[in-house]
């Protein structure tokens, strides 16, 4: 087992008597006051998350002859500079090796940011498939910190200047704050109005300082960016999206242009021909109970499928839940039933997102 | 009124052959947010150490099991509603049942609030 990495602020989360816990590998808060109240906190004013665990790289060059363009399931080179998108990183066989989001920073530059446990993994197959250009892993000095919540804007522009205040979503500044460049993009996994901002992470602990001296910001862990990211259906990799899982499968074809090549393209075809095995579902449970990872899922007397992603949704009062199931069963409003040991819960097949309330646009 | 508790981290007060049964202030702790109880029903009959229901927090599901013997006479209705009370108040507005205790001889196998005080330390 490897050693656990700490981001540049652990102390600071030690020093708020964070409940530390291990995330891909490396030793995260996962709860200061209290996952509740820290999620309520975000859904109503400004939630502070200490995201330096996810992993950043630089791709310079010509990104047709240098190999990028194939390498994801979106074009790089039609992301306007300025602008960033989702998709993934698939494997021959179509299965997700990541979710990202690529920032076009310049004409013949992107950063590319992915997740903590699957960083390094990413780092040497993307490079693998490229053909020129340079490609870098800037994780290590590169801080990231999510700020989220509908007051979030206010506190920005407080903090940075109006400058803030016209960023639209899925679009990111590069902007001086606190003496360094950094980015602060309109993106974020709660559902609410948010910004990511990366920033050298010798600089991490001062920008966490500064945002905390503004009341309407408190600090969240990841117990409560899970709950936050469910309430809207976002998939949580390692859990509701893996290698051995497809985007169709995951319900997510949107991400994926079928008229660019992309390694994973043709089993991807293939599958879209033949039907895909089994299909993800969303689905509210009748009452407070939790589905959890691994609970398994009948329909019609059958099982027919497994939970991926389950919590106690706060803003709907129900349990909520993601997992897939054999593509009979994935059809909304289908009455299944979750089991679990001595647990047996009744829930109903729905639409994504849970929870429509969010000022992620606003 | 004395209060015993299990390894399981459940108490139960005794007055008058009842007995009041919750979770302590510890395992409220540990399990964070509590989100849903799952109370007996009334008029069950329970056996010390066996199943009596279930708590959920966000973070976790566990069984509860009954510290003593006996018939389930009431349950707490206030936690169907509002189960935050469990994290507010573990071992008193927090109680779970009250059970009409069909041995009181079973009361040795639990431990007494310095006993348990000092379990807590060593696990």
């Amino acid at each position: 087992m490897e050693e656990l990495k700490s981001t540049p602020i652990r102390g600071r989360h030690e020093a708020l008597k964070a409940l530390m816990a291990p995330f891909g590998g490396w030793n995260m808060p996962i709860q200061y006051e209290g996952i509740i109240a820290e999620h309520t906190w975000c859904r109503e004013q400004a939630a502070l998350f200490d995201i330096c665990h996810m992993g950043e790289f630089i791709f310079q060059g010509d990104f047709q002859s240098g190999g990028l363009e194939d390498v994801f399931t979106f074009s790089v080179k039609s992301i306007p500079v300025g602008r960033s998108r989702y998709g993934f990183l698939l494997n021959e066989q179509g299965g997700i090796i990541d979710d990202l989001i690529v920032f076009r920073l310049a004409g013949d530059k992107v950063m590319v940011v992915v997740n903590a446990a699957t960083a390094d993994n990413d780092f040497s197959v993307i490079r693998s498939r490229l053909t020129g250009g340079t490609f870098t892993n800037i994780s290590a000095e590169t801080g990231k910190l999510d700020i989220q919540g509908p007051l979030s804007r206010a506190v920005m522009t407080t903090a940075f200047g109006e400058q803030i205040a016209s960023i639209p979503y899925f679009k990111f500044i590069t902007m001086n704050i606190l003496g360094v460049e950094a980015i602060v993009s309109r993106t974020g996994y709660t559902g609410e109005l948010g910004y990511e901002i990366f920033i050298p992470a010798v600089k991490v602990g001062e920008l966490w300082d500064l945002l905390l001296t503004d009341d309407r910001v408190k600090p969240a862990g990841l117990g409560a960016r899970d709950v936050l990211r469910l309430e809207v259906g976002y998939s949580l990799y390692g859990s509701d999206i893996d290698e051995a899982t497809t985007p169709l499968e995951a319900g997510l074809e949107g991400f994926v242009n079928f008229d660019k090549s992309f390694v994973g393209k043709e089993a991807l075809l293939r599958q879209k021909e033949q039907g895909v095995p089994r299909k993800k579902v969303a689905f509210e449970v009748a009452g407070r109970r939790s589905p959890r990872h691994h609970y398994e899922i009948c329909f019609s007397g059958e099982t027919v499928g497994s939970v991926t992603s389950g919590v106690f949704s706060p803003m709907l009062g129900i349990g909520i839940g993601i997992g897939f199931v054999t593509p009979e069963a994935a059809v909304i409003g289908a009455p299944i039933t979750i089991r679990h040991e001595r647990i047996s819960m009744e829930a109903t097949v729905c639409e994504l997102p849970f929870y429509r309330g969010g000022s992620l646009r606003s | 009124m004395s209060i015993y508790f299990t390894k399981e981290h459940e108490w139960v007060k005794v007055k008058e052959g009842i007995g009041a049964v919750g979770i302590s202030e510890h395992a409220a702790h540990e399990l964070g947010d509590v989100t849903f109880v799952e109370l007996p029903k009334v008029g069950a009959v329970v056996k010390q150490f066996g199943v009596l229901g279930a708590i959920e927090s966000v973070k976790a599901a566990s069984d509860i099991y009954a510290p003593i013997s006996g018939k389930v006479v009431k349950v707490n209705e206030a936690l169907d509603d509002a189960p935050e009370i469990v994290n507010e108040s573990a071992e008193d507005a927090g109680w779970m049942a009250w059970i009409e205790i069909a041995d009181e001889s079973e009361l040795k196998n639990l431990m007494t609030r310095e006993q348990y005080d000092e379990f807590l330390k060593n696990i």
